[in-house]
């Protein structure tokens, strides 16, 4: 299982501040880059703020490219405005 | 956990109450410091011509504070003697609170003034905190400064992964 965690806008859009994913479904892993496909594909609502957002594995920000691992916790940062 | 390493993670707060400027500021102090600059960021009033009533900010926590330390780490290493203190709030702030202060004390003041306004520039960038603006007519969570801002590289330019 992963956890997705969501902040500001995209936790309201989702009523929701975590997604789990069952990372042993997708034979031969799951990368961050067809996480995103999968969220996008099950939560078509957020597909462009998912598209326009940078992702964090376990706190540091990930390419496309890195391999989920089960207990991950990935989190999608959309653009951020602090300060 | 020694007393020194207290006294780091200490330098690197996000807070749900008022800021104590003073207290982010004596964190830099040091002997071997003649010059002390503060960035104290506030909540404005007018942005575009609209009126803000009130802002919330809302942090991932965890990764905000290694952000902040990240930021520390590209600022020594282009001002090696320099020290930074990070406090940022979160939660509801009203109009002129304070939502930030940065502290950077460095051995002469040309440094000081640079690394602190590198400081809050980076933080801008790569520090996952947002803000959402509440108006008289309606509310929204801001994606950036300018409200246009995409990521066509998937990350904010000049960052590079881990």
């Amino acid at each position: 299982m992963i956890k997705v965690l969501l902040f500001a806008g995209l936790k309201e859009q989702l009523q929701t501040d975590v997604l789990h994913i069952e990372v042993n479904r997708y034979e031969g892993g799951l990368t961050l880059k067809q996480l995103k496909q999968q969220l996008q594909q099950d939560y078509p609502e957020i597909s462009e703020a998912l598209s326009q957002a940078m992702f964090a594995v376990n706190e540091q920000f990930a390419a496309d490219d890195t391999l989920l691992r089960s207990n991950d916790q990935v989190a999608v940062i959309p653009p951020v405005s602090g300060g | 956990m020694s007393a020194n390493e207290q006294t780091e993670s200490h330098k690197f707060q996000i807070v749900r109450e008022p800021i104590e400027v003073t207290d982010v500021v004596n964190k830099v102090i040091h002997p071997h410091a003649g010059a002390v600059n503060t960035f104290i960021g506030t909540v404005r009033e007018l942005t575009g011509g609209r009126r803000t009533v009130r802002l919330e900010y809302e942090a991932y926590e965890p990764m905000a504070l290694k952000q902040f330390r990240r930021i520390e780490g590209e600022i020594t290493e282009k001002w090696p003697q320099a020290r930074v203190a990070i406090t940022h709030r979160i939660g509801l702030l009203e109009i002129s609170d304070t939502a930030v202060v940065i502290a950077v004390s460095t051995p002469h003041r040309a440094e000081a003034f640079e690394a602190s306004r590198y400081a809050i520039e980076r933080l801008k960038e790569i520090v996952p905190i947002w803000k959402k603006e509440f108006w008289e007519d309606g509310q929204a969570w801001i994606g950036d400064q300018k409200e246009t801002v995409r990521y066509p590289q998937g990350r904010p330019e000049g960052l590079s992964h881990d």
